[in-house]
């Protein structure tokens, strides 16, 4: 009955200053990144759950993406509206919105709802699960829970995320013309007419591309979060919090590679 | 159908720098009950997570059906899982399933069946543990017993080789523990595959199983046939078949010597265990062996009883007398002229027991083919 080398108590700190520490947690999330990928083009694919994380995950974000989208496109409006004028530039006013609503903003409220509407809120689904053993059951019935559970939710959020995208730029589009035209007497005729002057397809293109990567992103980020939950209700609320704030830094980082990579790909119209 | 063996040898967990237990060996005969014991923070349920695989031991291996699961594949580990029912704590049931998709859940992942004959096997399960009418019910909705019954049923619908309990008794009254345990000895009698209970309700474990354990101090402290237990005059061992205070497991740590001792001697002089009055968790005095519970009237024998029978006569030399005694008294009288006679050879792997395939004795149904 003795113990080949003595344990020892668990010290406060132990691990916790390990130099390697945030490696291997980061590497760690990337290995479930690719075991998500891995799993996505297995058979059978969850065609159900796909449909109703689809469905979910859209009704948490729509609305509050348009609510968020109107005074972004509004706020847009305004700075530039004040910024033309002095410049004698007003006639430019439309095209300059529409390019900053297309090119930065709605990939940014994208970015912000997925994460912060979406990405928690499978994340406390995944959580909520997992402290009740329910994905332990589901692995212990023979059944991949990253391929039953996981790849549906990343899909959803990458399809949503690519419609919020095309959404906020409607609307954000739409509510700069109500700023400028109503409430700084603004013609409409120039802001319509200008509308193409500045931006172009691809700058569509490239939000929607943007959408899916964060989609991608706050998916895998959520799920892996979630499935990693432990300690109880407050082990899945540290998940959500963490989840969100790792989607946010992310995205916002990637933001910022995705653009600079735009910018020497394709060259701004008229040069 | 026979249950599969489980062989767990050299075994040892831990989480960072805390060691949880270490060097546990057992084989879990198959078609038989074990119990495995435990204060609680032993390590239980790490075990039971170990033996499905959700964990992973750094040292020893547990062979199913010739598959190392410490050390397989990620792919094979998921066929052998099939192998496994596992009834969690609180049933672990999909909450945003009603209880029939919950049973039906396995099926429609695993196998090609119509509807209707899905149909038919849930309906036919829930009917085995009793939960006839409440197939619409969602899992908030019914009582923690249900839940345990639920997510029994569902542990059973792919016809599992070994099934696992999770401390069936927590958060249920004393009748209801019962019925569970009756439920189970059906169950076994019925479907004769193998089964281990974590549990620390001492009435189960004096009723139940046809083999003990008991984890204590990070090692498994016994493991044998319930007689061995039973009448074992290790002091653990009693204390906690006992459920009362006098011994050497304290309330967090282990005690002192000369503080056991002293509680010893003042047990003794109140008369012992036998005198002690009935402890908690259905537990009654002294080392008596009572008698195991039957399948309900009407249900096939226990296929198990009898291969066990001969399995524990064939190792009755090696237990003490006392222990020897309580064998005899449950063994049949053609099985007991065998073992005098001498007959019967000790098994290959001696005490902790392994399969044995060598022979089979002339009137006796021999021990499933092995290896």
């Amino acid at each position: 009955m003795t113990a080949p080398g003595k344990p020892e108590a668990p010290g406060l700190l132990d691990g916790k200053l390990s130099p390697t520490r945030p490696l291997r947690a980061s590497g760690d999330l990337f290995a479930f990144a690719l075991d998500t990928v891995r799993a996505m083009p297995k058979r059978p694919f969850q065609l159900r759950e796909f449909v109703q994380q689809t469905w979910f995950v859209a009704s948490v974000t729509i609305l509050p993406t348009a609510l968020v989208a109107i005074p972004f496109g509004a706020v847009i409006a305004l700075q530039l509206g004040s910024l033309t004028r002095q410049l004698g530039a007003q006639s430019f006013t439309g095209s300059a919105s529409v390019l900053a609503v297309l090119r930065e903003a709605s990939p940014i409220v994208t970015a912000l709802l997925i994460a912060g509407a979406g990405g928690s809120a499978i994340c406390a689904d995944l959580g909520a699960r997992k402290i009740r053993d329910e994905i332990d059951a589901m692995e212990v019935l023979g059944i991949n829970p990253i391929q039953r559970l996981v790849v549906p939710r990343v899909l959803a959020a990458m399809v949503v995320a690519t419609l919020l995208n095309g959404l906020v730029s409607v609307v954000g589009v739409a509510g700069g013309y109500f700023f400028n035209v109503v409430l700084q007497g603004g013609t409409p005729g120039a802001y319509l007419a200008s509308f193409g002057a500045l931006a172009q397809v691809e700058d569509f293109w490239s939000g929607e591309l943007k959408a899916l990567v964060f989609g991608l992103i706050a998916g895998i980020v959520a799920s892996y979060k979630g499935l990693r939950a432990g300690g109880g209700p407050k082990g899945v609320g540290d998940a959500v919090n963490q989840s969100v704030v790792i989607t946010f830094l992310l995205l916002f980082a990637v933001n910022f590679v995705m653009t600079a990579i735009y910018f020497q790909l394709v060259p701004p119209k008229g040069q | 159908m026979v249950g599969v063996a489980v062989e767990v040898e050299g075994l040892t967990k831990s989480f960072g720098s805390q060691n949880i237990w270490s060097d546990v060996t057992l084989t879990l005969p198959p078609g038989e009950i074990s119990v495995l014991l435990g204060p609680s923070g032993t390590g239980k349920s790490v075990f039971l997570k170990s033996l499905v695989g959700l964990l992973k031991p750094e040292r020893g291996s547990i062979v199913i059906s010739d598959t190392d699961i410490v050390r397989c594949s990620e792919s094979r580990l998921y066929d052998v899982r099939k192998l496994f029912g596992v009834l969690f704590q609180d049933g672990a049931l999909f909450g945003s399933m009603d209880l029939f998709d919950n049973i039906a859940f396995p099926l429609r992942e695993h196998t090609r069946k119509t509807e209707a004959e899905v149909r038919r096997i849930v309906l036919e399960k829930m009917d085995m543990v009793g939960l006839q009418g409440a197939e619409r019910k969602l899992p908030g909705e019914i009582s923690g017993g249900m839940r345990k019954r639920a997510g029994l049923a569902r542990a059973l619908v792919l016809d599992p080789e070994i099934i696992l309990f999770d401390e069936p008794d927590s958060g249920l009254d004393p009748v209801r523990v019962a019925y569970l345990n009756q439920l189970i000895v059906d169950l076994n009698a019925q479907i004769d595959a193998t089964f281990l209970i974590v549990t620390h309700d001492i009435g189960t474990a004096r009723t139940v199983p046809d083999n003990l354990g008991l984890l204590y101090r990070k090692h498994l402290a016994m493991f044998g046939p319930r007689e061995q237990l039973l009448t074992s005059q290790e002091p653990v061992v009693q204390q906690f078949l006992n459920g009362r205070r006098e011994g050497p497991i304290g309330m967090s740590e282990e005690k002192d010597v000369a503080q056991v001792e002293a509680e010893m001697a003042a047990l003794q002089a109140r008369g012992g265990d036998r005198h002690n009055g009935v402890g908690p968790k259905g537990a009654v005095g002294g080392d008596a062996v009572p008698p195991q519970l039957d399948p309900s009237p009407g249900l096939p024998e226990r296929r198990a009883q009898r291969r066990r029978q001969e399995r524990v006569a064939r190792m009755l030399h090696e237990f003490d007398p006392a222990t020897a005694d309580a064998i005899r008294a449950s063994l049949p009288a053609d099985l007991l002229a065998q073992a005098d006679a001498g007959v019967l050879t000790p098994p290959a792997g001696g005490r902790h027991w392994a399969t044995d395939s060598t022979q089979a004795i002339g009137v006796l149904p021999g021990p499933r083919d092995g290896r």
